[in-house]
């Protein structure tokens, strides 16, 4: 057997092959079409191999490649932290690339796709370099090839010109992202050796280091911004709904699903394993950032009537639930509860998990409906159901997955979140006894929220009529996207299910990282029963919910069915009014109407009805038009002043620039005056 | 191998099944002698249940497979659900299947399928009780969850029996924050069973009903279903509310004479709870949706207060 190690390097050496080989195919699109996405599959595979191997195993294996600058080679490492979120991403692009076979033919039927499936392979190498690179500059150089090569896919569409807007707008977010983390890095490289020498700038130096407090503090702060923004957690969210909607379907579910986590990847290593030792006021800065974006995320979701869009803010909402089980991880660690914490880690990895499945899978239909009806605005949509059964049952367990209902998967992570927020009272402090609770109550209003927020979404697209003008001709997808589909949907149930495995299995990544397993106690009860702390603390048996009220429904079926009753169809009944139209129907902005009345001080909404002026009289207008925008109030509060404040400095700046050559020379010369006086 | 768990475990089953029409219609009839009308009598509801499932389905030609799979999910998630509460005996085998917040969430998943159901004929009425439902339980269960946390974290877990086992056993005694996680209990089951003042099940009248606007299009056995699952839940509500705060009576002992003295207690506190509702019901008017936020705020807060209570004075 290969080396996790070797058989993960090997992945990413055929992704990169993936994308060279793709240049020289750009005559033969069928051809290329099948052999990049099914090499990205195989290496994706061997990857998901690999992690699924080193976390199971409890191994950690290192290697130093000898490329790269002079005297600085790359360091890789594969250690059970690795290897859960090479798990994650391996996963979910082993899907999505079997998805994007028929996907992507689709597409290549209108334009070439050799951009595509070039940035799509350089996209997954990067990734996957990210996760085991184990130097700051192979980290991020990998980080910027991540981000890079999903900046070019987003503009894969790039006549339209909302898609460049988003694309720029991404490109500068991850940017000053990216800055934030290499300051970060360079904090703590520079402490690690001194600032004489270079070779602080691996991860085993910054393990090594022990860190004064404020600089600590410094770097923690520098790379928590950073990976926020890559995250998209709130306020730093904003390119993420103008970004991930626009680029190709299966590009948003890689985005959401995994590109993310790569950021939640980056702050479990900077905090648990670079820095190691912190005040429990880091923790509490995660939770709260965590809970502003679940709470906001979901709300802003629920705002959407454009498909795509509803499923980006969703990835704010679960980025926050994953942040929680971290913040909270984290504050257990720094008072040394080390089962609390790594219980609290186990919820925050394992939603990782699940949201990279879930949202995958959703983002997945959410193509499948965009390429067959070739509709984004749910108001136009209706009745897909009929056309599309298969899309529709399996967007539909993605829903119930999401809105964390039980037996799906999304239910076991937010489950293990709430126990891990009753276990606060074990805190030394009063005050956060007090305010930790109140965050789990955030947790339910942000589930039942999303749980409505699904309802609309599926409702309003798969269920009821036709809403738009023409009469529809969608067709249900092919093969490969359903298939797609259907492994991921089969994930959420097996992960819902299943949990007491699945955390076997994960439980030496929390071993790592703060030296507790909760697997002897979650799994002591049998594999069926999920027991986080004790058995009588809480349990949860996800087969048994399963097949209790499986076996239910199906004794009431069979009851029901001993004589045979007749089913009439007939038509709707319309309370006699008989004029009946598909565009009477609730639509989504109607749907989620009471919510944004509830909540409406959290948006910028405008709503305006305009009468028409020719009416005979206003009460028989005949005509009425309703505008509703809603706008993020973040975007009038936090980011239009610094666009504002950067023209402005930008304009200034100008002024030095006369276009006569003498005056450039004036400040060349005075350059050099000062250098000369300040830096003998 | 122990039997007396399974034994009260289908027991308590077949009481959840058989008792939840009695308890409507108990209800209905004393409403009906408040208000000075008539009433049909406490097996009514038998009478209605067993008309519809006579009955022959009539379907709109719109529905799908969610409509007409709906019923029956609804239907096993409220049974379960009625396995899970502890009300004879805190000795359940499904128990231990799940605790307080799959409780939650298990009528979460039939809210959520009965809401997709209102909104897959396309009419507007389907549509309307679909936004209303979910809007008032994304306000009631955040309310539920901290009435139901307060408990946990006094009795340091969140499994139904062990919560009752812990407060049964006289360890917390008429402390205030039982007070108030009790009386916000009360409010969000108001919310969640759709009774006044929140929703009217008695309603047919197009701008108020919620429950009722989601389930119209519904017939046959469908709607025997439908009906038979919401008077569990009413039922299972009030029987929650009674276990948790008033666990007198419940059968800690594993005897088949506790069981029987459980069950007699539990037809009581039942026969009590119906009182209550009734009275509640009668007194007041059915509330604008707009005011909801006020009245589950103000559960909220009650929640909120119990678990700082908790707090300050233990």
């Amino acid at each position: 057997m290969m080396d996790p190690l070797n058989l993960a390097g090997s992945a990413i050496i055929l992704l990169l092959g993936t994308a060279a080989l793709a240049l020289f195919l750009g005559r033969k699109q069928r051809l290329l079409l099948v052999a990049g996405f099914v090499l990205s599959a195989v290496a994706s595979l061997s990857a998901t191999i690999a992690g699924v191997r080193v976390v199971g195993w409890s191994t950690t294996s290192q290697a130093i490649m000898s490329i790269g600058l002079p005297d600085l080679p790359f360091h890789l490492r594969l250690d059970p932290l690795a290897g859960f979120f090479i798990t994650v991403v391996g996963i979910l692009s082993f899907v999505v690339s079997i998805y994007s076979i028929g996907y992507v033919r689709e597409i290549s039927k209108q334009r070439p796709i050799g951009r595509l499936v070039i940035f799509y392979a350089l996209f997954l190498a990067g990734m996957f370099m990210v996760i085991i690179a184990d130097d700051a500059l192979f980290f991020l150089v990998s980080w910027e090839l991540m981000a890079a090569a999903s900046y070019f896919l987003v503009l894969f569409e790039d006549e339209r010109v909302e898609n460049r807007r988003a694309a720029f707008l991404y490109m500068v977010v991850a940017h000053v992202g990216a800055l934030a983390i290499l300051l970060s890095f360079g904090v703590m490289s520079g402490l690690a050796t001194g600032f004489e020498g270079f070779h602080g700038y691996t991860f085993d130096a910054m393990r090594q280091a022990e860190f004064p407090a404020v600089w600590a503090t410094a770097a923690f702060l520098l790379a928590f911004f950073g990976f926020a923004a890559k995250a998209g957690v709130i306020p730093l969210h904003v390119w993420l709904p103008e970004a991930h909607p626009v680029a190709p379907s299966n590009i948003s579910a890689l985005m959401s699903g995994v590109m993310l986590k790569t950021a939640i990847y980056g702050i479990v290593r900077v905090t648990f394993d670079l820095i190691g030792v912190f005040p429990w006021w880091w923790g509490s800065i995660v939770l709260v950032f965590g809970l502003i974006s679940a709470v906001m995320g979901v709300l802003y979701a629920l705002m959407q009537h454009d498909l795509k869009r509803l499923l980006a803010y969703h990835s704010v909402e679960n980025i926050g639930i994953i942040l929680i089980g971290i913040g909270l991880s984290m504050i257990f660690r720094s008072f040394d509860f080390p089962l609390l914490s790594s219980l609290a880690l186990i919820a925050g990895l394992y939603h990782t998990l699940n949201h990279a499945i879930f949202k995958g899978l959703l983002f997945m239909g959410a193509g499948a409906v965009l390429h067959a009806s070739h509709e984004r605005n749910m108001e136009e949509m209706g009745g897909l159901i009929h056309f599309m059964p298969w899309t529709a049952a399996l967007f539909l367990v993605g829903s119930v997955s999401i809105a964390g209902l039980p037996p799906f998967n999304g239910f076991v992570s937010e489950w293990l979140t709430f126990q891990a927020f009753l276990l606060s009272p074990s805190l030394p402090s009063p005050l956060m006894k007090l305010l930790i609770p109140l965050g789990a109550a955030l947790l339910a209003l942000t589930a039942a929220l999303a749980a409505a927020c699904f309802v609309k979404a599926f409702g309003v697209t798969f269920l009821g009529h036709w809403r738009g003008h023409h009469q529809p001709h969608v067709q249900e997808v092919d093969w490969f996207m359903r298939s797609g589909m259907i492994m991921a949907a089969l994930l959420c149930l097996a992960l819902g299910v299943l949990p007491t495995v699945i955390i076997d299995w994960m439980d030496t990544v929390p071993e790592q990282l703060v030296g507790s397993r909760i697997g002897t106690t979650a799994g002591a009860f049998g594999w069926m029963w999920l027991t986080p702390v004790a058995p009588a603390r809480a349990s949860y048996s996800g087969p048994l919910v399963f097949l209790v009220t499986l076996s239910v429904i199906v004794i009431a079926y069979l009851l029901l069915h001993v004589r045979s009753g007749s089913i009439t169809r007939v038509p709707l009944w319309d309370c006699g009014f008989e004029k009946v139209t598909p565009r009477m129907q609730y639509t989504a902005t109607a749907f989620a109407m009471p919510i944004r009345r509830i909540f409406g001080f959290f948006f910028h909404i405008r709503e305006q009805v305009k009468m028409n002026p020719q009416a005979p009289h206003r009460t028989v207008p005949g005509r009425m038009q309703y505008t509703l925008r809603i706008r993020d109030r973040f975007w009038g509060w936090l980011y239009r002043p610094l666009v504002d404040a950067s023209f402005w400095l930008s304009r200034r700046v100008g002024r030095l620039q006369q276009g006569r050559i003498q005056a450039y020379l004036i400040y060349s010369f005075v350059t050099i005056i000062v250098l000369l006086l300040f830096l003998r | 191998m122990n039997l007396y768990p399974f034994m009260t475990e289908i027991l308590q089953i077949m009481i959840v099944l058989g008792i939840s029409p009695a308890f409507v219609g108990w209800v209905r009839m004393l409403k009906c002698w408040s208000q000075g009308r008539t009433s049909a009598g406490v097996f009514q509801p038998y009478r209605d249940i067993r008309k519809l499932f006579a009955k022959n389905v009539v379907l709109a030609e719109n529905a799908s497979w969610v409509f007409r799979f709906t019923p029956y999910l609804v239907f096993g998630t409220t049974v379960l659900a009625g396995g899970i509460i502890p009300m004879l005996s805190v000795d359940l085998p499904l128990s231990a299947t799940a605790d307080v917040i799959v409780l939650v969430a298990l009528f979460a998943i039939a809210r959520f399928f009965i809401a997709l159901a209102g909104m897959d004929i396309g009419t507007a009425f389907g549509g309307m009780g679909s936004s209303r439902e979910m809007t008032i339980a994304s306000l009631a269960e955040p309310a539920m969850l901290m009435a139901i946390f307060t408990l946990s974290l006094a009795c340091r877990s969140t499994s139904l029996s062990q919560i009752v086992t812990v407060i049964f056993s006289g360890q917390i005694q008429l402390r205030p924050y039982l007070a108030f996680a009790f009386l916000a209990f009360v409010l969000i089951s108001l919310a969640e069973t759709g009774r006044i003042p929140v929703d009217n099940p008695a309603t047919h009248l197009e701008l108020t009903m919620v429950h009722e606007a989601m389930i119209l299009e519904y017939s046959g056995r469908h709607l025997a279903l439908i009906e038979w699952a919401g008077m569990m839940k009413l039922m299972l509500f009030m029987a929650l509310g009674a276990v948790l705060f008033f666990p007198w009576g419940i059968d800690v002992t594993s005897t088949a004479a506790g069981a029987l003295r459980a069950f007699l207690f539990l037809l009581l506190k039942l026969g009590a709870s119906g009182v209550v509702l009734v009275l509640i019901e009668t007194g007041l008017a059915k509330m604008r949706l707009f005011r909801l936020t006020e009245f589950l705020g103000s559960a909220f807060l009650l929640a909120t207060l119990g678990m700082l209570a908790y707090y300050i004075l233990d």
